[in-house]
């Protein structure tokens, strides 16, 4: 048994080894470092917790740890990097899943016992922690089916959904309100039982409504509520390393929403309220109707020779190459270029693939060095000078209209100015268009050759040719 | 249908009107082809190699002409060769109708459907069967080797322990395909390259390809014609172009010409006296010599020494490189034939209502169909007014008012709370206010290519609420601390899953 003192202390510890944890992501080289950080952190916390606080049920709980902790293990060792996204979606309704749990022990622990505006306050953290908690819980679980397919992705839009999300706001109050009353009564499950329902409904429905393309934000959006469910059980339990690192992932996931919806131009709360590229509306806007000119074909023969030719070549990849699983080969390709003196480069968009930075691990995974992959703003200007672009299953990021058509449904959102290269060969299953229900004129434009097919076998045949 | 494909009787022709790699697409594409014997000899194609892609080679020529349906020539038929037509055939080849009437009003006579390679209308669809732009391409390239052939010189500037050997300074005047080509070609050789052209638009063309741009300083006159090409420029503009040139012509070692206006003589752009001025042992190149050339001197299909400057006039430089000729050429006829055969059965169709084949049909059912009903489209298509990139920074300031209240709202919500709220929740609240800044500064740091594992890392010290459960577990009540039990559990698969994972992220990160 250690003292209250140690326990206080190794908690200011973990909290100065998460920051520390965070704060070395900021480069690839401190980035390993950075893990191990929080790697210690987290033991600290969890053996002066263990050795401080608790007095009995050890074996239980060693079982669990280690039980749970084999399961993560396995769960990290198997997981493909395409599958990343789901992967820490189901991760994130654990946490939304745990937070719930806590609330209710809590509550129904018969040793706390607070009086008037404590109770209150007690009573509104334990309502917080469970609200968020359920909320992450189910609208994670969603996400993760709908990321792994299980479910279709495209958006589900109940008529009078908003209305719907209304009604639900206005009953968690409504119940909310009755748990603090009845709670200072002696009782209270009852309206808290409810509210966890209604939170989950609301979790499953807001994530049912947004498409598959606005996933980033959603997952990053989750990430945010699995840290403030964190932060709200600290307060429920006085315990300041909760809440200090549920500020810091949610904060977190709160800022790689707000990139995400800067990246595609667009309000967070209008992502969440979902329903976009549903096809209602916004699509027909830019006149799908009109003869658009022609597209040329390319062999993955000629693509070749033209990558042969070129100095300067621009990959850019979308989520059709985590689908088509091409990184592999994208890397061959771009490996071979390299030795015949080609300067091969990455450009990727924040918003590229269902997760922030999803492009940049699946690149990592094939062996692709980091150094010449680069953010959007790091390379749009350098475009002119680029002989050959590669689109790999990507669309609305490359689309001109975003900055031509004001009337565009993608009208503002940042793009990578892959036309103003000498040449750009899009890699397409077919001429359908983009999530947001777009047509592309890049597909016109006469610099562009569309290499139909798949991407994989597509660059499997172009890299045979080079 | 049978593509038959002669031999060219033109004398010095050593191309020849397909190749065995695009006989092997267009037997794919359903037809038959049958070739001359020795018909690419000239070009370095054996009769083996045509056999070989699944060619049937006949011995004579009127075999060829006899058993076909379709033939492929190069040059317009002469001699025997228009008698050999037959109304039921179909000839693709160069044709020039508009300088060869009698030949038209001949094949019209015939009844038999010919198509002219070098009437393609020049519009985006038809750049693959723009016949026209391969052999200038060639021209352009094989011009610079003749210049070279001839010139006494290196082409590029060295510095030896002999001495130091200037760059050849080369002037490529009219910048088209040709023209370019060569640009490309004598740079490549180390050259110092310029080039004029009357049209302005294609400064960017020349610039790009690392040769300077000459201007005339002359007012605004667009040299810019019809379909791409240039028109006849006024008085002033020449008298100021021959003014650059006996300039130029004093400093460069090289000039190739290659200025033509449709339907026109070739301009006079160099001059005797231009000739006068330039260094012995200087070459011209006159890629115009077969419409009389754009040097005075010139005489075409020859060369001749004048005043020490070797003048080329070769009629035929497309055909001195005929393995990339008829290569080139060859893909172009296949591209009008595959587009002409939408069944892909090998049966043609003359589709009048496609813009390519009405182009390019000189005649047909023993009517002339040339010239043809002015395309629907120039080579430069009417650009759709391209708005201007509309300005996003165009945002309304956004209102002082909204802040203003946020923050006064989120003040007298704070104060609300505080007047309320014991002092030990208000220094849980301070860790909570003071943890999201740090949070907030430290997150902007990370580099965008670790969100990923910012996710999965935030992710497992966020399953720091294992701690709540590490609290619980030791409780009497067996509900909580079977609740706590199984909070532990899947918190402890987030923790490992969430590090381990992380981990194997950032191994995959390297140089």
């Amino acid at each position: 048994m250690i003292s209250a003192g140690i326990v206080t202390v190794s908690y200011i510890a973990a909290t100065v080894l998460f920051i520390l944890a965070l704060g070395g992501l900021s480069n690839q080289e401190t980035a390993r470092r950075g893990n191990w950080y929080g790697i210690s952190g987290m033991t600290i916390a969890l053996l002066a917790t263990v050795f401080g606080v608790v007095t009995q049920h050890f074996e239980l709980l060693i079982g669990a740890l280690l039980i749970g902790g084999t399961i993560g293990i396995i769960l990290a060792r198997r997981v493909q990097m395409t599958q990343m996204p789901e992967l820490v979606a189901i991760l994130h309704s654990l946490v939304g899943l745990a937070a719930v749990a806590v609330g209710f022990a809590s509550f129904m622990d018969p040793t706390k016992h607070y009086v008037g505006i404590d109770l209150t306050i007690h009573d509104i953290e334990t309502y917080l922690g469970i609200l968020i908690g359920a909320v992450t819980f189910s609208g994670s679980v969603v996400a993760f089916l709908k990321l792994s397919a299980r479910i279709s992705g495209s958006p589900l839009t109940l008529p009078g959904r908003h209305l719907f999300n209304l009604g639900l706001l206005i009953g968690s109050i409504w119940f909310g309100y009755q748990f603090v009353v009845q709670s200072a009564a002696g009782g209270g499950l009852e309206p808290l039982i409810i509210m966890t329902v209604i939170a989950l409904v609301f979790g499953i429905h807001m994530v049912m409504a947004i498409g598959g393309a606005d996933m980033p934000v959603v997952v990053s959006m989750l990430n945010s509520y699995s840290g403030w469910a964190a932060s709200a059980t600290g307060f429920m339990l006085n315990n300041d390393l909760l809440i200090v690192t549920g500020a810091l992932v949610g904060s977190s996931g709160a800022i790689l929403s707000y990139i995400m919806c800067r990246a595609m131009n667009r309000k967070f709360l209008a992502v969440i309220a979902g329903g976009f590229g549903t096809g209602g509306g916004t699509s027909a806007a830019s006149g799908d109707g009109e003869d658009q000119g022609e597209v040329v074909a390319i062999e993955p023969h000629d693509t070749a020779a033209l990558l042969n030719g070129a100095k300067e070549v621009m990959i850019i990849p979308g989520y059709g190459m985590a689908v088509a699983q091409a990184q592999h080969i994208v890397y061959e390709i771009t490996r071979e270029l390299r030795d015949k003196k080609i300067n091969v480069r990455f450009g990727i968009h924040p918003v590229a693939g269902r997760m922030p930075g999803h492009m940049n691990v699946l690149l990592a995974e094939a062996k692709v060095p980091y150094d010449i992959v680069y953010e959007m703003d790091e390379i749009n200007d350098d475009f002119p000078d680029v002989d050959v672009s590669i689109v790999i299953g990507a669309n609305d990021i490359v689309n001109p209209s975003a900055q031509t058509d004001p009337d565009s449904p993608i009208a503002g959102m940042p793009v990578l100015e892959c036309w103003k290269g000498k040449t750009t060969v899009v890699l397409k299953r077919s001429m359908a268009t983009g999530y947001a229900g777009v047509q592309n004129p890049l597909f016109f434009k006469e610099n562009t050759r569309m290499l139909f097919g798949d991407a994989k076998e597509s660059l499997d045949t172009v890299f045979k040719a080079l | 249908m049978r593509i038959g494909v002669p031999k060219e009787i033109h004398a010095g022709e050593a191309r020849v009107a397909t190749t065995p790699e695009v006989a092997s697409q267009l037997i794919k594409v359903g037809f038959d082809v049958a070739v001359e014997a020795n018909a690419g000899t000239a070009a370095n194609f054996s009769d083996a190699a045509y056999e070989a892609a699944g060619c049937e080679v006949l011995a004579s020529a009127s075999d060829v002409w006899s058993q076909s349906d379709v033939i492929l020539k190069v040059r317009a038929p002469e001699g025997d060769e228009e008698r050999l037509l037959r109304s039921d055939q179909v000839l693709i080849s160069f044709l020039a109708p508009g300088q060869n009437p009698e030949l038209l009003e001949t094949l019209t006579k015939s009844g038999a459907t010919a198509l002219s390679m070098d009437s393609v209308p020049r519009i985006s669809r038809a750049q693959k069967m723009d016949a026209l732009s391969s052999m200038a391409n060639i021209a352009g390239y094989r011009a610079i080797v003749e210049a070279a052939q001839h010139f006494g010189r290196f082409f590029t500037g060295q510095i030896t322990a002999a001495g130091k050997i200037p760059p050849a300074k080369v002037l490529v005047i009219g910048a088209g395909v040709a023209g370019l080509s060569a640009i490309g070609a004598a740079k490549s050789m180390g050259a110092i390259v310029r080039s004029f052209d009357t049209r302005p638009e294609v400064k960017e063309q020349v610039e790009s390809m690392d040769a300077e741009f000459l201007m005339l300083d002359f007012e605004d006159e667009d040299g810019t014609g019809e379909g791409g090409y240039a028109k006849v420029m006024s008085d002033e503009f020449i008298a100021a172009e021959m003014a650059l040139f006996a300039e130029q012509a004093k400093e460069v070692d090289i000039i190739v010409t290659t200025a033509l206006i449709p339907g026109r003589p070739a301009p006079r752009l160099i001059l005797a006296e231009h000739v006068g001025l330039m260094k012995d042992g200087s070459v011209i190149v006159d890629l115009a010599a077969e419409t009389g050339g754009n040097c005075e001197l010139t005489e075409p299909g020859e060369v001749v020494v004048k005043d020490g400057v070797t003048i080329i006039g070769y009629t035929d430089l497309p055909s001195r490189l005929a393995a990339q000729s008829s290569q080139l050429y060859a893909t172009n006829l296949r591209h009008l034939l595959t587009d002409m055969t939408p069944e892909k059965d090998g049966n043609i169709v003359i589709d009048f209502e496609d813009e390519v084949v009405r182009g390019a049909t000189v005649c047909k059912d023993g009517e002339t169909t040339y010239p043809p009903p002015a395309p629907k489209l120039s080579a430069a298509p009417a650009k759709p007014a391209e708005p201007e990139p509309f300005v996003i920074a165009e945002e309304k300031k956004p209102s002082v008012a909204g802040p203003i209240i946020a923050v006064a709202v989120a003040a007298l919500a704070l104060l609300g709370l505080g007047s309320v709220a014991p002092p030990d929740f208000m220094a849980h609240f301070t860790v909570f206010v003071l943890a999201c800044f740090v949070g907030y500064m430290v997150i902007w740091n990370v580099t965008p290519a670790l969100h990923t594992p910012l996710m999965s890392v935030t992710n497992a010290i966020s399953s720091i609420i294992v701690i709540g459960a590490l609290l619980q577990i030791s409780s009497a009540n067996s509900v909580i601390m079977w609740i706590a039990a199984a909070t532990i559990l899947i918190t402890s698969i987030n923790i490992a899953g969430g590090f381990a994972v992380t981990r194997r992220m950032l191994e995959m990160f390297r140089k």
